[in-house]
């Protein structure tokens, strides 16, 4: 099972969180319109590290910032 | 025909690799060596290798729960798995190959007015699209599946269901199998341990591959893998609207068989059917989080169990016996991507998230027509990655795993 560090609660499992992703555009794209597509459904899916978002629904209801690489699940420091 | 009488399915393995082919098919599973054996059956292409990085079928053709059924929400999609169901109908026959498909009848509860009203439209859909499905109450229900408790455990009371009588299964391994036998005898190459770790590109053309046992040049390259898409993508500079879910599912101890239907329900979130060895499969939703860890969790497992004794008591005297994971490439409206990319010669069939198996035949047969015509069939032209540009989404959550 994963767990996650709540900065409040300490360490609870995953069921507690709700996922959220920080989209990332390319910094190459320069056309707005291309940029507006990409973020609404493209997707890096990075195979690896990765930075993202999880709100702790059923804890303290405050929103951290966790590193996870892909692969393995596991968080990183 | 009987699994001991059959005589062995015969693979011939090629040693070496050669320098080119005309197309190069990334990923041996399903819907890679459908592509394969299309290509070789039906368009006399045959200067083909199907590249895998394992064995064939070790991805998700081997870690998914083997459902073959066409009741989808969108009007394409019902097409697009009608055909593919009765392609499955007709494969024993076309490959000579017993692949295990039998017949069971699915059964999609409803415990709830919004439920019911899902399901009448699904039937609806459905039978406008040819697909056979039909809404039934209660008592049909118990007369298809009397093991299902109508009172829900006192919290789901079943109201209704819509009935699909020719949602199948089919070994998954079988169905892998008889593809790579039928492609082989017509003359495709099928190579296992071998990885694709680049793609060139020159000028938005596909040249060839790059792979751990050295360059291969090919005309077209189709990627046809589950899992990393997304990565083996990037090597052509593209983007693709694939996020990767792993989903689990588990199987019980052997038992009598008895559960002659599939039964699935949208709000308790889980599916289940017996297999040939008796044991009962059961399958629920994505985790959460994207990614490409194959890593089983207990608290899935807890959760999904107790949703499953809701509706089918009896599963309370068995034993859980195995628990997998597979990954799923979801796509942003749960529909598949297939078809032509911006690189000229690169071509894509992924998001087949939690509908792969199902597709497998069809998805082959399209991407084979696609090869050797250089037209997009009519059949999956709704599902080419131009939809997102041009506002033309497909959103179907068409499957328990999508909620």
């Amino acid at each position: 099972m994963l767990f996650l560090t709540c900065l409040h609660c300490g360490l609870r499992s995953v069921e507690e969180f709700r996922y959220a992703e920080i989209p990332t555009v390319p910094e190459t794209m320069t056309d707005p319109q291309a940029i507006d597509l990409d973020r609404g459904f493209f997707r890096t899916n990075r195979e690896g590290e990765v930075t993202e978002r999880w709100f702790h629904e059923f804890g303290c209801r405050r929103w951290i910032t966790v590193r996870r690489d892909t692969r393995s699940d596991s968080i990183l420091k | 025909m009987n699994e001991f009488v059959e005589s062995k399915v015969r693979l011939r393995w090629p040693e070496e690799l050669r320098s080119s082919y005309d197309v190069v098919i990334v990923g041996g599973g399903g819907h890679g060596l459908a592509t394969a054996y299309y290509l070789a059956t039906r368009h006399g292409i045959t200067n083909v290798a199907v590249l895998e990085r394992g064995y064939i079928g070790s991805g998700n053709s081997g870690r998914n729960t083997t459902v073959i059924r066409a009741n989808y929400g969108v009007p394409e999609a019902v097409r697009f798995y009608q055909h593919s169901l009765e392609l499955y109908q007709r494969l024993e026959d076309e490959t000579g190959r017993w692949i295990m498909h039998k017949e069971k009848g699915l059964l999609w509860i409803a415990h709830t007015e919004m439920g019911l009203r899902a399901e009448r439209a699904r039937a609806a859909l459905n039978q406008a699209y040819g697909s056979d499905t039909v809404f039934i109450g209660p008592e049909e229900i118990k007369a298809i599946c009397p093991q299902i408790d109508l009172s829900g455990g006192g919290r789901y009371p079943v109201l209704g269901a819509s009935y699909h009588p020719r949602g199948a299964t089919a070994r998954h391994d079988r169905v892998v199998w008889s593809l790579a036998e039928g492609a082989m005898r017509g003359g495709v190459e099928v190579h296992q341990r071998t990885r694709v770790i680049g793609l060139q590109v020159d000028a938005d053309r596909i040249l060839g591959v790059e792979t751990d046992r050295g360059f291969i040049g090919a005309g077209t390259v189709l990627l046809a893998l589950g899992g990393q898409v997304s990565t083996i993508a990037a090597m052509a500079g593209l983007r693709l609207p694939i996020r990767t879910h792993p989903l689990q599912a588990f199987v019980t101890n052997h038992y009598q068989q008895g559960l002659d239907a599939i039964v699935a329900s949208t709000e308790l979130l889980f599916y289940a059917s017996q297999t040939a060895r008796g044991e009962i499969l059961i399958g629920a939703e994505i985790d959460r989080q994207p990614s490409y860890s194959y890593r089983s969790s207990y608290g899935f497992l807890s959760s999904c169990a107790g949703r499953a004794l809701v509706l089918l008591p009896f599963l309370a005297d068995l034993k859980v016996l195995r628990q997998w994971t597979g990954v799923c490439d979801m796509s942003p409206d749960y529909s598949p991507v297939m078809g032509p990319t911006d690189v000229q010669g690169l071509l894509v069939t992924t998001g087949w998230g939690t509908w792969g198996f199902k597709a497998i035949p069809a998805g082959g047969e399209a991407m084979a027509a696609l090869i050797a015509t250089g037209v997009v069939p009519s059949l999956i032209a709704p599902f080419g990655l131009d939809r997102f540009v041009n506002d033309r989404t497909l959103s179907d959550r068409g499957s328990a795993g999508t909620q």
